[in-house]
């Protein structure tokens, strides 16, 4: 079905994509919260800051990151010469520039569930002797799982376009930082690479359609299971 | 005891305010909107920071001068808010254990069984909060905070978001929580009838202040507490036991230091407590001893003191021994009779009206199912 180079970019968008959807989670839970529960200077910069991908030139967030993270850059340097770990490049490299470009993304689902959910229910089991942990685990995430869920396959389908910032900051190697787009990309490049890059451009297709119809399905099912 | 002393500023608004109260019981928190009722319940529960002091039945929760500030979720308050607030993704059953999960001393408390028989829940345990009605979600949040075995229960205006149909479903719980589990409970309200229907103490407030705090039976006779309830609810309030029951009418007799008062109450046995409120309106007052009439209650006694309430009447206290009846009268009549403090006099009231405020004190299970 899929010729060894479509396997290959179609493996490695998903192995992407998904590191980067993995990696965001984390983080993007605790933005989200300092976002709706602790309003102020600080964590409106924190906002800005997070959603500054979704207006900048995905090159220049591709760039920014060679910066950092490059073989000479701050943190990039250290990261070499202390662990060994190049992520310019990489396949990890990849994942961290589609993380930072989809992290808006995720912060945004994630914090529009969090305001849905009524502070007053986390009171009530503080009254019920939940402490700080206890009353996350059992009242808030479970209320915000619907939006996780949406903003997590949503983070993931735009992922898997991720083109910029991916180019810049990881290159363009196939089996490594190869994906769907840039396979797409190189194909276009070549002579002839017409069929190629139509067969890639239906296969990107047929993954962000699944990718959203995946979402809208879980969030669905998430809702209907508790009686919503 | 519970002994109270909170004080907080929330922007203009300034709460102060201090009371004592025994228990077990329950403490009305009475007052109009705005007068910082909700706002006291909440610094009880510690949801809202308060300066001050606290003590549960010798159990201290807040001690500012001494730095004591037990967190909410150790006071082991069973809050029963407004707008019930259960948890959306759990079913009725998960949301009847949740605090009964995270109660320490597990086992001590009332078991899920007796709850859900308690407050007829158990056609609704796999049900989910969104498909209950006000009334039924009202006494999931009840059974909720009963069973995490809570040293106190603070109740928001449990009625007030629900309309009358099932207040009247909600509030015979209430009065069976009040003589069965004698857990000591703190209610706030702007309803004076469910006030004489739950409460053995009262906490009038206004403005952030505590006007006046004491029984109901002693604050009827309390001009602070007029001010409040308005002119037609203003009556004094009687607590007397059943001595008679008089066939299967249910006409009962009720002692009034040494005389007797007869009422038609349902169901009410030879020793049942009864909570009367005698409005003052529907009282009337003889210089002599009448005949003739169709009323039965007379209750004489001395006519204790009289005050002018506005241009047109006068509020007459009447003390038969221990129990003292207000009355209203006009300036005219006054005059006419000559009443003046120390004369004996006769206190007319119909056996109807007396019924219209007559509230049971000590309900065991009888609830309706």
């Amino acid at each position: 079905m899929f010729t060894p180079a479509e396997a290959d970019a179609l493996r490695v968008s998903l192995v992407v994509s998904g590191g980067s959807v993995i990696a965001n989670l984390p983080l993007a839970l605790v933005v989200a919260w300092l976002l709706v529960r602790k309003p102020g200077a600080l964590s409106g910069a924190l906002g800005t800051l997070v959603h500054l991908p979704l207006v900048l030139p995905p090159v220049v967030v591709g760039y920014v990151l060679l910066m950092v993270f490059g073989r000479h850059g701050v943190i990039g340097a250290w990261l070499d010469s202390a662990f060994g770990l190049r992520l310019a490049f990489s396949t990890l490299g990849a994942s961290l520039a589609t993380a930072v470009m989809t992290f808006p993304l995720m912060v945004r689902s994630i914090r529009l569930a969090l305001e849905g959910i009524d502070p007053g229910l986390e009171a009530a089991a503080r009254t019920l002797g939940a402490g700080a942990l206890d009353r996350f685990v059992s009242i808030t995430l479970p209320l915000m799982l619907p939006g996780i869920i949406a903003g997590a396959i949503t983070a993931f389908a735009a992922g898997l376009g991720e083109f910029g910032a991916v180019i810049t900051f990881a290159g363009n190697l196939p089996g490594i930082t190869r994906t769907l787009p840039l396979a797409l990309y190189t194909a276009l490049q070549a002579p002839g690479g017409d069929v190629v890059a139509l067969r890639l451009a239906v296969l990107s297709i047929t993954a962000g359609v699944i990718g959203l119809l995946a979402a809208e399905w879980l969030a669905r099912a998430v809702r209907r299971r508790r009686g919503g | 005891m519970l002994d109270v002393e909170l004080r907080l500023a929330r922007g203009a608004f300034e709460l102060d305010a201090s009371w004592r109260a025994p228990t077990p019981g329950v403490v009305a928190l009475y007052g109009p909107s705005g007068a910082g009722k909700t706002t006291l319940a909440l610094a009880l529960a510690g949801l809202v920071p308060a300066e001050g002091r606290i003590v549960v039945d010798g159990e201290t929760w807040l001690d500012s001068s001494r730095g004591v500030a037990v967190a909410t979720e150790r006071r082991r308050i069973g809050y029963v808010f407004q707008d019930a607030r259960l948890f959306p993704h759990l079913d009725v059953r998960d949301n009847l254990l949740f605090g009964a999960r995270r109660t320490r001393e597990s086992g001590r408390g009332p078991t899920l069984e007796s709850i859900t028989q308690l407050l007829g829940l158990g056609s609704l345990l796999d049900r989910r909060p969104q498909s209950l009605s006000g009334g039924e979600r009202q006494r999931v949040a009840l059974g909720r905070a009963l069973l995490s075995n809570p040293r106190l229960l603070l109740l928001d205006e449990p009625l007030s978001g629900l309309d009358a149909p099932r207040r009247l479903e909600v509030l015979p719980y209430l009065e069976v929580l009040r003589d069965h589990y004698r857990i000591p409970m703190v209610f706030v309200s702007h309803q004076y009838e469910e006030v004489l229907r739950l409460a053995t103490h009262l906490v009038v407030m206004e403005a952030g202040r505590v006007l006046a705090a004491d029984t109901p039976a002693a604050l009827s006779l309390d001009r602070r507490l007029h001010s409040r309830i308005g002119s037609e609810g203003v009556g004094a309030v009687l607590e007397v036991e059943v001595t008679r029951t008089d066939g299967p009418r249910g006409l009962v007799t009720v002692d009034v230091d040494g005389e007797a008062l007869h009422l038609p109450v349902a169901g009410a046995d030879v020793g049942a407590r009864l909570r009367l409120l005698v409005l003052a309106r529907d009282v009337i007052l003889a210089t002599a001893p009448v005949q003739g009439l169709s009323v039965r209650n007379a209750l004489r006694g001395r006519l204790e003191s009289l005050e002018p309430e506005d241009e047109l009447h006068t509020l007459a206290t009447v003390a038969t021994g221990r129990h003292r009846l207000l009355a209203r009268i006009t300036h005219a009549a006054a005059g006419e009779l000559s009443l003046a403090p120390g004369m004996t006099v006769w206190a007319l009231v119909k056996a109807g009206s007396l019924a219209a405020h007559a509230y049971r004190r000590d309900r065991e299970c009888d609830a309706p199912t």
